[in-house]
């Protein structure tokens, strides 16, 4: 079923009849009588009840009648004699809660069967003995994406102290029901090895959906193959290069022109890490030498405009390859306001603001305690401007920054103490997978920033349309994966490093007190989490594959596309003089084809539109767009020989 | 065109009744000259008698022009552009201005010092108007930073131009730039920039030859505007990280002088210089059927596509958000064009506009209305003097100053042509644009050499201004910037377990050009735990023991795993 679609805020003023299926309404219709019968009760009631037909005063009208409790009953008894005997069939009704999507919210009830949403509406049919949870009015949201981790990632012959079940434990008790994790192969390595060895890892371990992001390395041919079958074969769709780590990962220019080219071919979403590696290595270098070695040179080394500079180059490079573009981490406000200025000009760029960029500065990288510092050392690091947070939180709630990760990536204070002597060489990560949508929903929901449906868009359904998983994935719809939350508005918890799921020592956002957190969380049809209980199995987690080309991002970039056909302007041969000259320095000579890739052009003076001096009209009107028929032949042109200055 | 100087005998001039113009104000004065040097300016001078007066008849006395970009020896290919020394000064006088400053343009690989050498004799011999030099630096390496050096100490050169195009041929990279920019910054000079990426362009260029584009249009679309932008981004963030002050030459688009102005509005010190191209016309013409005239205007980074771009940065310039105006005359004749008429990437690169810059400032900008005449005197003449260390000597009307002085006619107007220019090219990328306001007459060196349309310019009269470095202009700013020093946070040691690691790095972020751990050269942290602000969690039963400096605590006290509890 699809409901009509509202603008939001719209609703409200509509009666129930014309709002859509599944509404407040408290008199459900009676089957009743013949087609041609009266409508029982018809002539009773000549008052309406304008109250009764308005949803939200429904609405809370009906919250006030009942507990705020989630109450979760399985039945029993008559019903469970008469129904089929496999128990064990996960079928779950979740009744009276307002389902909220990324376009409208409404009241209606869900039938969950074999992991799918099988129905949503009033009055459902659904079998006997099935699970019932009571939402209570409450919110129920499909469950959040997290598009950025780092789960058991490997560092120096040690892996990130959250792998993949612990990870995804704490995704789960954030309300977070799908990951997609970032295969890092090392440089020179076989990018499907990688891949294979991050799938085996999660196959293993996950306790929820997950997906991959693979990132590019280093480009050469074989690696061009790989990525090809990667899309083709292996349900990849994303692929993050670096702008950054010289000489490891960074990747120049010219690399980057070609891996764009090469992506928005195969339908491919490029991901950027944007920072400029050349001057940070620069800077590194010299804070090093100023005797600066804690953790606050990290972030001296990396100011945030060098973040902003390579948003910049890699929009401009994204835009000349016609490739979409996602900058992973977006930290501070300049960076933010680049991605919205592009996007301003029609570029198809999305960014990813995190966790930590959305709760907490940088200032803490002059903690004094340094194991605390060096927890908040991530790159491109945490702006040092406190109103960062905020102001990447307004962008979030207008759109112009699209979608939230936590680029979770944890690691002990001892492995941070690699770098005790040497803040280039302490290991790059922050906690966040857990954190994500309740920091979100304090930090931009309960301030009024954002509606409910762009809280669900951010945090989940928007990463969904990006990764070509949408609608099953981030929508709660008929045939959609069982992946959602209710979510408790209301309940407040503070952040802490000994209450939380990862297994890092220290949380960046200690102490915080944040509103909204998940009261049950049904994953693959699952309660996975109810009143902070959590009952997992490692392993369940599928692999969902991605295809190729999202219409989220690939829609523009088609059309634009077949806009974009360059034309020559066919002119006569130029017969004139031409100046001796010594082709033993280049012109600005091309990069990998280093032969003379022009073609004799044609010798048709009839075709062509050379003329002397004449009608300057003629010459004055730009011929530079794109779409003119250019086959026209222009007058009778006559034997044009160029001798000399002919101004025109 | 030469004739004997009749003011050869005196040299003494005295301008009567004319409205002198400076950046800051306009007073109705007489100038009296003598020697080549503004001696008097007032009203009532007493001057000696026998001295030649010029009746300006309220018309504007104005400082001469000065050109800051011209190539009027940049060979292409083995040719030298059409207007050498000699003819590009004449246009320059012609054009109401009285000083260029020319660009070295060594080929990579030369010496820097033997590329200025010619130059500065070449010029030497041809200028008919007072020059200086600046000094592109076509590659990075130790014995450019000596020539640097040298030039900047012996040689009067203050300014030196990056390219961050031309790829494989004058591009240096981020590193290099990073290099080059402190390097420059220590000197004291101004680092100009040659704002686009190369790899980028070296890309399309491909792309679009493959598509079997070849003509002039090739040039623009292989060159999109974004890519300048992009660049002066780039250059920009460059420049401010390590604290030197960046001059964008030719900025030929909006977005990349939007970009300009939005760094110079978050305090970044950084100059832009439209040249008179980008302020008169466009790049529609790269369309023209007529392969010569498509050609011609074959410049980098292109004249914009966009028809409205000239207006723009005419407000920009009036705004002050762009500062001076330059030509980047360099004129290749026709049949040098024509190296590229199989392959747009050979074209020779380069449009005339000496001549006609400051008219046609004066036409789009102070006759529209959007600056004044004390503006027009900034961009044209002033604010290039205090940008590269000439004012007062230069770019102002006053007592001991040059005597480089227009007297400026608001009302004249003129078309454009090729066959009335002075520049030795036979095509006029403005051909047939009417232009308000020109030079009346024009006095260098005290000389009159220009009046009423006729050019009495000297061969060889031009000499070399040097130039000081450590502009005052760009480096005030820079100076005091450099006093803000940067403290680390003073730590106790971490003394909480280590991870060991492989002995093969992993995420290293190696500097440059130390590969040596930069850790080993520095002094090794204090452990001094008296001053440590180091604390394990809570009350320690040793809280009270005084430590030794140089204890090495191998189990910490209170158990090793206190340090994963929250302080």
């Amino acid at each position: 079923m699809s409901p009509p679609c509202l603008p939001p805020g719209a609703e409200d003023d509509l009666p129930v009849y014309l709002a859509r299926p599944g509404t407040a309404d408290p008199v459900a219709r009676q089957k009743h009588g013949g087609l041609f019968c009266s409508v029982e009760g018809a002539f009773e009631s000549k008052t309406i009840d304008f109250d009764a037909l308005s949803i939200p005063r429904g609405a809370e009208r009906r919250r006030g009648d009942v507990s705020p409790r989630v109450e979760i009953r399985t039945s029993g008894g008559k019903e469970e004699l008469q129904n089929l005997p496999d128990e064990k069939s996960d079928r779950l009704l979740i009744k009276g809660g307002r389902i909220v999507n990324d376009d409208q919210s409404f009241h209606a009830d869900i039938y969950l069967e074999d992991g799918l949403i099988k129905q949503i509406g009033d009055n459902l049919i659904v079998p006997g003995g099935v699970k019932t949870v009571e939402a209570n009015g409450k919110m129920v949201i499909p469950g959040g994406i997290d598009i950025h981790t780092h789960f058991q990632m490997p560092y120096r012959g040690t892996t990130t102290v959250d792998d993949f079940a612990q990870g995804t434990k704490a995704a789960l008790a954030g309300g977070t029901t799908m990951i997609v994790d970032h295969v890092i192969p090392d440089p020179g390595c076989s990018l499907m090895e990688a891949y294979d060895q991050w799938r085996q890892w999660a196959d293993e371990k996950t306790c929820c959906d997950y997906s991959l992001h693979v990132d590019i390395t280093h480009w050469n041919d074989s690696v061009k193959q790989e990525v090809d079958s990667l899309i083709k074969e292996k349900g990849v769709n994303s692929f993050q290069v670096y702008m950054a780590y010289k000489d490891y990962y960074q990747m120049s220019n010219s690399e980057l022109y070609e891996v764009f080219s090469f992506l928005a071919e195969r339908g491919g979403i490029a991901e950027v890490h944007a920072e400029n590696g050349e001057i940070i290595a620069e800077e590194q270098a010299r804070m090093l030498q100023m005797g600066i070695t804690g953790p606050e040179g990290h972030v001296l080394s990396r100011p945030e405009e060098l973040e902003a500079e390579a948003v910049f180059r890699a929009i401009t490079i994204a835009s000349q390859t016609n490739c979409p573009l996602y900058v992973t981490r977006v930290m501070s406000k300049s960076a933010a306001d680049i991605i919205s200025q592009a996007r301003k000009k029609g570029n198809v760029v999305f960014g990813e603001p995190i966790t930590a960029s959305l709760g907490t500065d940088g200032t803490h990288y002059w903690s004094k305690n340094w194991a605390k510092a060096a927890s908040f050392v991530t790159s491109p690091p945490l702006s040092p401007d406190p109103t960062t947070p905020d102001y990447l939180n307004t962008l979030l709630s207008s759109g112009d920054l699209s979608v939230t990760g936590s680029a979770h990536c944890t690691f002990s204070v001892a492995q941070k103490a690699i770098g005790k002597d040497d803040f280039t060489q302490i290991p790059e990560g922050l906690n966040g997978v857990e954190e994500r949508m309740t920091l979100i929903w304090d930090k931009a929901v309960t301030t009024g920033k954002m509606d409910e449906n762009m809280f669900v868009a951010v945090t989940s359904t928007n990463a969904a349309k990006i990764l070509n998983l949408y609608p099953r994935k981030g929508r709660i719809a008929v045939g959609s994966d069982a992946d959602l939350v209710i979510w408790d508005t209301d309940s407040i918890r503070t952040i802490t490093a000994k209450t939380h799921n990862s297994a890092a020592e220290y949380n960046v956002f200690e102490g915080m007190e944040l509103r909204g957190a998940p009261q049950v969380v049904v994953c693959q049809g699952k309660i996975v989490l109810e009143d902070g209980n959590m009952h997992i199995i490692s392993g369940v987690g599928r692999f969902i594959p991605c295809s190729p080309f999202p219409d989220f991002a690939y829609k523009r970039i088609k059309a634009r596309k077949q806009l974009a056909v360059l034309r020559a302007v066919p002119r006569g041969m130029y017969d004139g003089p031409v100046s001796e000259f010594s082709l033993s320095r280049g012109g600005t000579p091309s990069a990998s084809a280093r032969t003379s890739p022009t073609k004799q052009p044609v010798r048709n003076l009839h075709q062509s539109g050379f003329s002397l001096a004449g009608n300057p009209a003629q010459c004055g009107e730009p011929s530079f767009l794109i779409r003119t028929p250019t086959t026209r032949p222009l007058g009778p042109s006559s034997k044009h020989v160029f001798t000399s200055a002919g101004h025109v | 065109m030469q004739q004997s100087n009749p003011e050869g005998v005196s040299e003494r001039l005295l301008i009567k009744g004319g409205r002198v113009v400076n950046d800051d104000q306009s007073i109705y004065a007489d100038v009296y000259i003598e020697d080549g040097l503004i001696k008097q300016v007032g009203e009532n001078l007493v001057v000696p008698a026998g001295v030649k007066v010029i009746e300006a008849n309220g018309r504007m006395v104005i400082p001469g022009g000065i050109d800051v970009n011209t190539c009027l020896m940049k060979s292409h290919l083995g040719t030298q552009p059409a207007d050498d020394f000699l003819q590009g000064t004449k246009a320059a006088l012609a054009g109401g201005t009285t000083m260029i400053i020319d660009h070295v343009t060594p080929e990579p690989g030369q010496s820097l010092l033997e590329a200025f050498e010619r130059w500065q004799e070449a010029a030497d011999k041809k200028a008919c108007c007072d020059y200086s030099l600046h000094v592109d630096v076509p590659q990075w390496d130790e014995t450019v930073k000596e020539e640097l050096e040298l030039l900047v100490q012996d040689k009067g050169i203050n300014s030196f131009q990056v390219y961050m195009a031309y790829k494989d041929l004058y591009q240096l990279s981020d590193s290099q730039l990073y290099e080059a920019f402190s390097f420059l910054k220590q000197l004291g000079a101004v680092a100009l920039v040659h704002a686009e990426n190369g790899d980028v362009i070296a890309q399309e260029q491909t792309k679009i030859l493959r598509m079997g584009i070849t003509g002039p249009e090739g040039h623009a679309l292989s060159r999109p505007e974004e890519l300048e932008a992009e660049a002066v981004f780039r250059a920009i963030t460059l420049g401010n990280r390590v604290n030197c002050p960046v001059y964008i030459t030719k900025v030929m688009s909006k977005s990349a002088a939007d970009t300009i102005a939005q760094a110079r509005r978050r305090g970044c010190v950084v100059f832009g210089e439209p040249i008179t191209a980008s302020l008169v016309t466009d790049g529609s013409h790269y369309w023209n059927k007529n392969w010569a005239k498509a050609a011609a205007y074959v410049t980098s980074p292109p004249l914009s596509t966009d028809p409205t771009t000239p207006d723009h940065l005419n407000t920009l310039l009036a705004s002050g958000d762009l500062q001076v105006v330059g030509s980047a005359h360099c004129a290749y004749s026709t049949s040098q064009k024509a190296i590229g008429r199989e392959d747009f990437t050979l074209i020779p690169e380069g449009t005339n506009g000496v001549e006609e810059r400051m008219a046609f400032v004066w036409d789009k900008a102070a006759a529209m209305g959007k600056m004044d005449e004390n503006q027009f005197v900034a961009v044209t003449s002033t604010n290039a003097a205090k940008i590269f260390n000439l004012y007062p000597r230069k770019g102002r009307i006053a007592v001991g100053s040059d005597a480089d002085v227009v007297i400026w006619d608001p009302d004249s107007s003129k078309i454009i042509s090729a066959k009335l220019q002075q520049s030795a090219s036979e095509y006029n990328i403005f051909e047939g644009v009417e232009c308000r306001g020109g030079p009346a007459l024009v006095l260098s060196q005290g000389r009159v050499v220009y009046e009423e349309g006729q050019l009495q310019a000297q061969q060889g009269a031009g000499r070399f201004i040097p130039r000081k470095h450590f502009p005052d202009y760009a480096y005030q700013r820079i100076k005091i910037r450099d006093q803000v020093h940067k403290q680390g946070v003073t730590r106790g040691m971490y003394d909480g377990p280590v991870h060991d690691v492989f002995a093969t790095p992993k995420y290293v972020t190696p500097s440059p050009s130390a590969k040596t751990s930069p850790t080993s050269h520095q002094p090794p942290p204090i452990r001094n735990l008296h001053q440590s602000n180091f604390s394990l969690s809570g009350a320690q039963a040793d809280d009270f023991v005084p430590r030794r400096s140089g204890h090495r605590i191998v189990a910490p006290p209170g158990g090793r795993s206190n340090i994963t509890n929250l302080g």
